[in-house]
């Protein structure tokens, strides 16, 4: 298997812009208005970010596992692997993480977080402006939008906002900070201009969780019991 | 080739512009002036055009309606100004199945098909053959190329096998980006391969010094891919003049100029420039024809656009 380490990331780019944002663009249009949709789960996600209830935390933590079901299945598999070879493996990743975000909702002694500014931040940037990169980049539309729910990048972002809220363990960042760099990766290859944008988002709210982690737990923010 | 480069674009139909004043479309329509140049295949001699047809990138459109009409529209544009040799792999994504589409709805009489075997193990090599064939929708290949030497020592005596028994006609292997030159060096001077494929350039020259002269002696014939290091080499060169000795071999763009270094080198049978424009093919194609530069010339090419680019 020697041959393996001879290939460059360049070999494993096998489209061009042009083909992966007509992608987006196709699939946009076939599934609208599920946009809509998950623009009421985006709000959820906040809504359980801005205001820490438990019942809020699991409906979150829910409706973020059906988005990286549905990315995986709608996405990876149905469309993007057209186009990606690889695309297969990122679906089974994302399925992974959906499962781990069930866990997530229900697993024993969740504590209902204290407010997080970055982690609302995070989340409203990854909900309501990551869409509005597709009439920032060079020749793309409206059509071309990314949107949170729909499409990978945006889904993930969004999700490391939940996480870092929720001060959730290493495990659930594992495939969110990795698919980062996947995606910078082939941002960069595909010469995009803000492929440098995800794993900066990454790299914040990694640093931020750990300077999180070295905190305290606020006892008096345990779970609402009138949740 | 990149699939959109408005320079290249820019020029082609500033050429045309100029040459007349006509329109661009029906010019572009136009079969090209002067014939295409052939090379002989060295095991066989069987005549080959010297600019054929790459589909990395540019074919994996997927399921994409508009970008599958276009690449039917190249291949056609292709087949129409000569072209014989389509390469492709299964590595490539849709790529092989829009040739597929492509070949069954123009049915070219000439077709040169040359596919890879593109997997770990020897075992699995002919089931994805026949899957690539189902999909290029051919009876057979020309031929089949281990690609990036993956698990070559057990791919090869099989092909070879293959094309004992008269199901295969030619068989090659492929590297590309300057990698395991020295083994691919090793296979030439020991296996009855009739192809290789290499990467080469006007900057990546490294063939030059020992591949090419092999390849001459061994009597294997050479497909050269990335012949604008994946466009980056045009688009380096976009805006910057062409020098006078361009005229003088009937080059009116950098692409013309890139390609005609390339297939003058006597070891090249033909180079394989991927594009999913039209224009890009006729204007490749138009590299096929007319002048080549010789040895000296060769030289200043690969000086000018070492400076410029």
């Amino acid at each position: 298997m020697s041959e393996w380490w001879t290939y460059s990331l360049s070999d494993f780019l096998m489209f061009s812009s042009r083909s992966y944002y007509r992608l987006i663009e196709s699939y946009n249009a076939a599934i609208w208005p599920a946009h809509l949709l998950a623009l009421v789960a985006g709000v959820i996600v906040l809504g359980a970010i801005a205001r820490p209830r438990q019942h809020l935390q699991r409906s979150a933590a829910l409706v973020l596992a059906a988005a990286w079901g549905w990315v995986a299945w709608a996405y990876h598999l149905e469309r993007y692997a057209e186009i990606n070879t690889a695309a297969p493996y990122f679906a089974a990743a994302f399925a992974v993480q959906a499962l781990l975000l069930c866990w997530l909702a229900y697993r024993p002694g969740n504590a209902a977080p204290a407010p997080q500014p970055l982690a609302f931040g995070l989340s409203g940037l990854a909900i309501l402006a990551y869409p509005l990169l597709a009439l920032a980049r060079d020749g793309g539309t409206w059509r071309q939008a990314e949107v949170f729910g729909i499409v990978p990048d945006p889904t993930v972002v969004a999700t490391m906002g939940v996480l870092l809220a929720w001060r959730a363990p290493a495990i659930f960042w594992l495939i969110p900070v990795s698919w980062c760099l996947v995606s910078c990766a082939t941002l960069m290859e595909l010469k995009i201009g803000h492929a440098w944008l995800l794993p900066a988002l990454a790299l914040t709210a990694v640093l931020a969780a750990i300077m999180v982690s070295k905190k305290p737990r606020d006892l008096n923010s345990t779970a609402d019991p009138r949740s | 080739m990149p699939p959109t480069s408005p320079s290249r674009r820019h020029l082609l139909a500033s050429m045309i512009a100029a040459s007349g004043g006509l329109a661009l479309s029906p010019l572009l329509a136009a079969a090209p002036p002067a014939p295409l140049l052939t090379r002989p295949i060295p095991s066989s001699g069987e005549q080959l055009p010297v600019i054929g047809l790459g589909s990395w990138i540019t074919f994996n459109v997927g399921r994409d309606p508009q970008g599958r009409r276009e690449s039917v529209d190249v291949m056609r544009q292709f087949f129409a100004g000569g072209g014989r040799l389509v390469d492709s792999s299964p590595m490539y994504g849709s790529a092989q199945d829009v040739i597929g589409e492509a070949v069954q709805a123009l049915k070219p009489a000439r077709l040169f098909s040359a596919d890879k075997v593109w997997v770990s193990g020897g075992a699995r090599g002919m089931a994805q053959v026949e899957a690539s064939r189902k999909l290029w929708r051919v009876p057979r290949f020309d031929l089949l190329q281990v690609h990036n030497l993956l698990s070559w020592e057990e791919h090869l005596p099989i092909l070879l096998a293959i094309k004992r028994e008269g199901r295969l006609r030619y068989v090659g292997i492929t590297t590309s980006e300057g990698r395991r030159h020295a083994e691919i060096e090793k296979i030439m001077a020991s296996q009855p391969i009739d192809f290789v494929q290499i990467s080469y350039n006007a900057l990546d020259r490294d063939v030059e010094q020992r591949i090419l002269p092999l390849a001459r002696e061994r009597k294997i014939g050479v497909i050269v891919n990335r012949p604008f290091r994946q466009g980056d080499l045009t688009q380096a060169l976009a805006g910057k003049p062409l020098p006078g000795w361009a005229a003088d071999i009937g080059c009116t763009t950098w692409a013309q100029a890139l390609l005609k270094f390339i297939v003058s080198h006597p070891a090249v049978t033909c180079a394989i420039p991927a594009t999913s424009s039209v224009a890009h093919v006729r204007e490749n194609l138009l590299a096929g024809t007319g002048r080549m530069p010789d040895e000296a010339l060769r030289k200043r090419i690969a000086q000018d656009v070492e400076r410029l680019a």
